[in-house]
């Protein structure tokens, strides 16, 4: 049994279809990358996923339980995390206190939940500024901020949604070893990624995506080999990248 | 017993500030009728202005109809009173049952609505109530109005007492929410709501409990105001400019998302009232005056008093410099 | 036969009526179209241009149509200055909560209420013109109507002025380059960035312009109404609801809104009663808020 099943998922919105027929497999341990031009479909995708929208056609099943229409809290509460593209965090708070927010779900008790943030922001390697003012951040630490606090939801799978975009080469591979470390602790990771050095080296298959349908699936290496994706990038990622 | 000293000194400011206010009657020059009045017209305003912190500085939900829950409650016991005879004081209390009742009415409908738009779901909600309590006058005497016979003490003091208790509480019932489980959510809440709700947290659930302990808090007050004034009608307890407005004020004024800012607000606008309403020819001008204040610290200070409590420290501190390298 | 006078009636009112919120409607749609914006203080604009036309009659003589030659500009000269002084500097600012401009707008139209209460009285005031009380009858032209009908001439007027302003809006934003301008700033404001349209410019010019529509309904209410310092407010709700009811910065949206709601108002004051209209409104403004968030307008895409 798969950890999440994605099962002819559709959205329509009015005339457009943004979304249509996409199916594909999650399981347990597992990195798994979706990438795609942009306006593939794959935030859409993520959102479906989330709870946020409500898929048009198509069945979304987490830990055997069909979880499409769910509110997204309640998704969250069955072990489901999502980061977001635009990070905001609770910029008049520390970070420290940003990821006791998270804690709180698993946690309600003060104490244990502090003790939840801190093993998590060692973890994501942001102790050493937990006690700096969120909003004064820099964009790569920010943006680790952001996984820290899905991470401390204690979820067995994670949505990242473009965790790398817009780091530097040194936050880069931070990024990489700490989606890593995320997978070695047991959680399982979804990836919405365009940097393909980061997609590449660390997927181990990837879910290919165009104008909202599925055009390609398997290891980085079909993938990067197979004619139907190199003519959706055009070449253009490659050199992206 | 080191956590109770602890705690007491983490707050001695407001300990200090509590026992400051308890021993004001008893005081020369402050303890005069007026200035009674006046300290209660300020705490009332300050219980208010912490309510509404709670709903919107601190779970970024603004209200623009607060007068909705002040109007239930000041009718609640004004209705206690007209129709079955009771003490009106008994409105606090029931109050507190009708307000609640009504907060989760009004945040059924409104809280799904997002930003300005619900700004502008409670400011019909409270016109609605204001003109229903207008036509309705079977139950509330309409525009005529609902008057107490006898008031309960013929001096301030006992007054002042009551709302320096009701307000002592309700900075205590702030204190503990804010520092919470709860607080963390509102926060998150405010900042992203959508990042709240992937992160776990129930965000209909939390916004309805802001709204509804912000609501009972402000009708506490409204029943509060009945018992004090002693005369009701719905263009006073309903009013959006008088009541809603100068609500959104106090906080704005005085800081949001801050312990002390409505305290202050509430100081500065009871203050700036009385001394336009006793100036000769300003006196009609009183919400030309607001409005240009509030003009003034939306553009210069968004936090407020006390929230950009450091712009203005930079202010004043330029001057002096200023001048002494004026003479060099 | 005279129920179904009396509803023809009430439809006849109602659609004048309509005619003349849709103008109010139409400038705060544009407002919150492209600069999503609330503009709180959009009644006490048309409040200040009832003022002027109103000294226009009374010193001058104009009459209250003519003065829409001097309330329009007036008007757009006074949207563009609040605009440019006082809008755009809070929407710079950065603060915990982000319904700002919303108070600000609220602050805006306290100080013109209040000035206005200062320096012309709260005491109501009217344009009594000639015309005032003139009808056209339906049996004018039909001789041998079954049921009597009469058209009031202000408001007959005033409802052809506004359409003819309507027209000429429609022309502008539809056929000009500022229009498409302001219509591509609307749909999306960094595209238009990116396509060279000085975003800044065409923000002030819609807040001018919104205003000026409302400054027009201003003139063309006062044949027929009261004026008073408070009447601000009434109309800002009316507004208000013709946005939402019509879709959020949809101007055909803001016109079926406008008709809608005045003849959902003249129905209410014939058969509920009058003591009861404002509560309808606001009924029907959350009810819109609630059951159909898109309006009118998100009613029509949907087909």
């Amino acid at each position: 049994m798969a950890l999440l099943e994605v099962e002819r998922l559709t959205k329509q919105f009015g005339g457009l279809t943004a979304v249509n027929d996409v199916s594909f497999r999650v399981e347990r341990g597992e990195i798994v990358g979706l990438i795609g031009p942009n306006g593939a479909g794959k935030t859409t995708v993520f959102n479906m996923i989330n709870g946020f929208l409500r898929p048009t056609a198509g069945r979304i099943r987490f830990k055997d339980r069909r979880i499409d229409g769910l509110k997204p809290h309640k998704v969250c509460r069955m072990g489901l995390a999502r980061t977001f593209q635009v990070v905001k965090p609770l910029r008049r708070m520390t970070v420290l206190d940003n990821v006791l927010a998270s804690s709180f779900l698993r946690f309600p008790a003060r104490a244990e939940a502090e003790r939840n943030a801190r093993e998590v922001l060692a973890f994501t390697r942001l102790d050493h500024v937990a006690h700096v003012v969120s909003g004064g951040l820099p964009l790569g630490l920010r943006k680790r901020l952001e996984i820290a606090r899905a991470l401390a939801t204690g979820p067995e799978l994670i949505l990242l949604d473009e965790a790398c975009a817009g780091l530097n080469p040194a936050e880069l591979d931070e990024s990489i070893e700490i989606i890593r470390r995320i997978r070695e602790s047991g959680v399982t990771v979804l990836i919405i990624e365009h940097h393909m050095k980061v997609i590449m080296s660390i997927s181990d298959r990837i879910v290919v995506l165009n104008y909202g349908e599925k055009i390609a699936e398997g290891t980085p290496k079909e993938v990067a080999n197979d004619p139907a994706v190199i003519r959706a990038y055009l070449g253009g990622e490659a050199a992206h990248a | 017993m080191a956590s109770v000293a602890t705690t007491l000194t983490r707050h001695r400011l407001a300990l200090g500030i509590l026992a400051f206010l308890v021993a004001v009657p008893f005081l020369p020059v402050l303890g005069t009728s007026y200035m009674m009045h006046i300290l209660i017209l300020m705490l009332m305003w300050s219980v208010i202005g912490m309510a509404w912190n709670l709903l919107g500085g601190y779970c970024g939900q603004v209200s623009f109809g607060h007068a909705a829950f002040f109007g239930l409650g000041a009718y609640t016991g004004g209705i206690l009173y007209h129709h079955l005879g009771v003490s009106a004081w008994w409105g606090i209390p029931a109050g507190v049952v009708v307000v609640g009742l009504g907060a989760l009415v009004i945040g059924y409908i409104c809280l799904r609505l997002r930003g300005p738009y619900f700004a502008l779901g409670t400011l019909a909600m409270g016109e609605v109530l204001r003109v229903t309590a207008e036509n309705l006058e079977w139950l509330t005497e309409g525009t005529r109005g609902i008057m107490l016979e006898q008031r309960t003490w013929v001096a301030k003091e006992p007054y002042y007492f009551v709302i320096l208790l009701v307000a002592a509480a309700a900075y205590v019932v702030m204190e503990i929410l804010v520092n919470s489980k709860w607080g963390y959510y509102f926060v998150a809440i405010r900042e992203d709501q959508d990042a709240a709700e992937s992160l776990g947290i129930d965000t209909t659930r939390y916004k309805t409990i802001a709204l509804v302990v912000s609501a009972v808090l402000t009708g506490v007050a409204g029943a509060f105001y009945t018992c004090y004034m002693g005369y009701i009608d719905p263009e006073i307890v309903f009013a959006l400019h008088d009541v809603s407005i100068i609500t959104i004020m106090v906080v704005m004024v005085g800081g949001v998302a801050t312990r002390w800012g409505p305290l202050v607000g509430a100081a500065i606008m009871i203050v700036l009232s009385e001394l336009v309403r006793t100036l000769p020819y300003v006196g009609t001008a009183h919400q030309t005056l607001f409005g240009v204040l509030l003009i003034v610290i939306i553009i210069f200070l968004p936090n407020g008093v006390v929230g950009d409590f450091h712009k203005i420290a930079r202010l004043l501190l330029r001057r002096p410099a200023a001048a002494e390298s004026g003479g060099a | 036969m005279i129920q179904l006078e009396v509803f023809l009636q009430t439809l006849v009112s109602g659609l004048l009526l309509g005619g003349l919120y849709a103008l109010i409607g139409l400038g705060m749609t544009l407002i919150m179209g492209v600069m999503k914006i609330i503009n709180l203080a959009h009644g006490e604009l048309m409040m200040v241009s009832m003022y002027i036309a109103f000294w226009l009659f009374h010193l001058l003589g104009v009459d209250p149509y003519v003065s829409l030659v001097v309330t329009v500009p007036v008007l757009f000269v006074l949207g563009v200055a609040i605009q440019r002084f006082l809008i755009s500097p809070v929407l710079k600012v950065d603060s915990i909560l982000p319904e700002n401009q919303v108070i600000l707008t609220v602050g805006i139209g306290m100080v013109l209420q209040n000035l206005a209460t200062m320096l012309f009285t709260s005491d109501y005031r009217s344009t009594p013109v000639d015309y005032a009380s003139d009808a056209w009858y339906l049996s004018d032209w039909w001789r041998s109507s079954p049921i009597e009908l009469s058209f009031s001439v202000p408001w007959v007027v005033s409802f052809a002025f506004a359409v003819a302003i309507t027209v000429a809006l429609w022309w502008f934003l539809q056929k000009t380059d500022t229009g498409k301008a302001i219509r591509a700033t609307a749909q999306d404001r960094d595209a238009a960035l990116l396509m060279g349209v000085n975003v800044e410019r065409m923000t002030l010019i819609t807040f001018g312009l919104g205003a000026a529509l409302v400054g027009a309904a201003g003139s063309l209410f006062i044949p027929m109404y009261y004026l008073y310092p408070a009447l601000g407010g009434r109309f800002t709700l009316i507004a208000f609801v013709i946005t939402i009811l019509g879709g959020l910065g949809s101007t055909q949206g803001a016109i079926i809104g406008g008709i809608i709601l005045g003849i959902f108002e003249s129905m209410t004051a014939t058969y509920v009663g009058m003591g009861w209209a404002p509560v309808g409104r606001f009924l029907v403004f959350v009810a819109c808020l609630i059951f159909l968030p898109g309006g009118v307008a998100g009613l029509l895409r949907r087909r």
